[in-house]
């Protein structure tokens, strides 16, 4: 168990590693950033010197040596176009990206498991089809587009909410439907797989045989073991929310992490970047660590495998 | 004769809906010349934010209305179908045929060529798809070429996994065991017993992908990274329509919303239904 675990654990760095390596060398393809820098007719000693500033003036080789060393001291460096750095920048959004996406979550699961219950237990019949029509939708509609369509109805034609910006919760409605809105779908769909195959197992047999209503069949014993599948997906689907978000944070102008990352692309800001994609990336990797230890954990065959 | 009446026994059980609507779609996209009234991409100032012509001050000129810079919505709507089209299939189509031969490698050769291929889709999978999307589009500057480049740069280690998979149980059937034995060489048996047996599932997933990509490239274009302004892609035109939303332009919104979201159910029907005919495993679900 413990080879397994060290394994999967250098696995996982192997995979950062590269990542880091993969995100250090995109960046730099995107051109330079220096003239994104300096005023439109600076000198080449004012270029110079803004170069030396940042350090971009060295090899690259050094550059990445230089960038890997201050991140093993938890360092993300400094942004070039705040000035100020990379992991203040990135506490500072996180607060609405979490409010984001744990509103966006709390929709999709509202959404996604009465409804995937419901398609299950009806199996074959009316809700069973509306719910389908409902999972098609969801994964049909891409989720700037539900934006888009929401702002025309409630911020254009009822007036009832604000169309962009941050603050009040009124604000984080629509940002939030329109992100929850794919992820609903998604869950309903494992909420009704799940649920049917819990439904046909021994033991729901043995508590209809017991004389038990159908809604307490249900509701205390095949929802409970049905839910786990749901649990784990929508664990990890946080995290995809998180870093999902920057096109529903562009049409509502929400200031989170994606709308960081995507100006960070577009000023070529080197620093904001990487962070935001190495603190993306580490998050998805640890979480699939995790996922992998616990599955070895609940099944020996899985640790002893090569 | 004869494969033309298995061809239509095959299509028998087949859903008319997303054939219909890929149809309409495709004729759109090869017919784009003879069927847009207006050029899609020149208008007049003059006629800026015309309504369809069943609202008042619409006229039948410009069945859908015009934009804000007085161009034909409905020409820029079968134009881009053509964009879509061709983006959509060109990348699910290199990003299948990459992935699943490098799945396949993967799975079959092992040792060191399964661990860099494996890692590798390890360190892709771990960018979010949009934001490593972006992030290419910012390297290799906007068109509709780069986005197809973009695209199956993205979206291959789907395959590569699954496919991996499956050839990792294949390789120990009898019948690859029996080729080994009859001295076929490594890439023999990958590509008369291994590809025909996978092939199945790379085009399922195809289908199922390609929903996904239409929605990226909308949502690229939309973001400013994508198919360059001026051609009429549907993601552009929405982003184009942001302009006259909050007056209450609807069309500029919903006309290409309702396009995208046609193709991309049509593209998930088309997958499901599939998944069902290829892989009987998956029936239930």
């Amino acid at each position: 168990m413990r080879q397994f675990i060290a394994r999967r654990f250098g696995y996982s760095l192997l995979s950062l590693l590269l990542l880091s390596l993969t995100i250090f060398l995109f960046i730099r393809l995107t051109g330079d950033p220096t003239s994104l820098l300096t005023e439109p007719g600076a000198t080449e000693a004012d270029i110079a010197a803004v170069q030396q500033k940042f350090g971009l003036d060295k090899p690259i080789w050094v550059q990445y040596a230089y960038f890997m060393g201050s991140l093993i001291k938890g360092d993300l460096g400094e942004s070039f176009y705040y000035q100020t750095p990379v992991l203040e920048l990135y506490l500072s959004r996180l607060p609405n990206s979490l409010m984001l996406a744990t509103v966006a979550m709390a929709f999709s699961l509202v959404l996604g498991i009465p409804t995937g219950i419901l398609a299950a237990v009806k199996v074959g019949r009316f809700w069973d089809s509306a719910g389908k029509l409902f999972a098609l939708l969801g994964l049909s509609l891409p989720s700037f587009l539900v934006g888009l369509l929401m702002i025309l109805f409630f911020s254009v034609y009822l007036e009832w909410l604000p169309s962009s910006g941050s603050g009040t919760f009124l604000h984080l409605l629509m940002p939030a439907f329109a992100l929850g809105w794919y992820f609903a779908a998604a869950h309903m769909r494992l909420t009704r797989s799940s649920m049917l195959e819990v439904m046909g197992s021994e033991y729901i047999k043995l508590a209809r045989l017991k004389g038990l209503t159908e809604t307490r069949v249900i509701v205390k014993h095949a929802f409970k073991n049905a839910l786990i599948p749901v649990v784990t997906l929508a664990g990890i689907n946080m995290i995809n929310m998180i870093n999902v978000a920057v096109v529903v944070e562009t049409v509502f102008a929400w200031p989170g992490i994606g709308r960081l990352l995507y100006e960070g692309i577009n000023f070529r800001d080197f620093p904001v970047v990487q962070g935001v994609v190495i603190i993306g990336g580490s998050m998805i990797v640890v979480v699939n660590l995790l996922v992998d230890v616990l599955y070895a954990l609940i099944d020996p065959r899985i640790r002893l495998e090569k | 004769m004869r494969a033309l009446r298995s061809v239509r026994a095959w299509l028998r059980d087949a859903p008319a809906i997303p054939f219909l609507i890929l149809g309409l779609i495709a004729f759109a996209a090869v017919f784009a010349d003879f069927l847009a009234p207006h050029d899609p991409q020149f208008g007049k100032l003059s006629e800026r934010f015309l309504p369809p012509f069943w609202i008042e001050r619409g006229s039948t000129a410009h069945i859908f209305g015009t934009d804000h810079l007085g161009r034909d919505v409905l020409s820029r709507l079968i134009f881009g179908a053509r964009v879509s089209m061709v983006v959509g299939f060109t990348a699910v189509i290199v990003s299948g045929v990459v992935g699943t031969t490098l799945g396949i490698v993967s799975g079959y050769l092992g040792s060191w060529a399964d661990q860099i291929i494996m890692r590798v889709t390890d360190a892709w999978l771990a960018l979010p798809a949009l934001t490593f999307a972006i992030f290419l589009a910012a390297i290799v500057g906007p068109s509709e070429m780069n986005i197809v480049i973009i695209l199956a740069a993205v979206y291959w280690t789907r395959y590569a996994r699954i496919v991996r998979g499956e050839v990792l149980s294949l390789k120990e059937r009898e019948f690859v065991r029996l080729a080994i034995v009859a001295g076929c060489s490594k890439w023999t048996i990958m590509r008369r017993h291994i590809l025909p047996n996978v092939i199945n599932s790379s085009i399922v997933l195809a289908t199922l992908m390609l929903g996904i990509v239409i929605v990226t490239e909308a949502s690229l274009s939309f973001l400013g990274v994508g198919v360059p302004p001026p051609k009429p892609a549907w993601g552009v035109m929405l982003a184009d329509g942001k302009q006259g939303l909050m007056v209450g332009h609807w069309w500029l919104t919903v006309m290409p919303g309702t396009c995208i979201m046609l193709m991309v159910l049509a593209a998930n029907l088309l997958g499901d239904w599939l998944r069902v005919k290829l892989d009987p495993q998956l029936r239930q679900l």
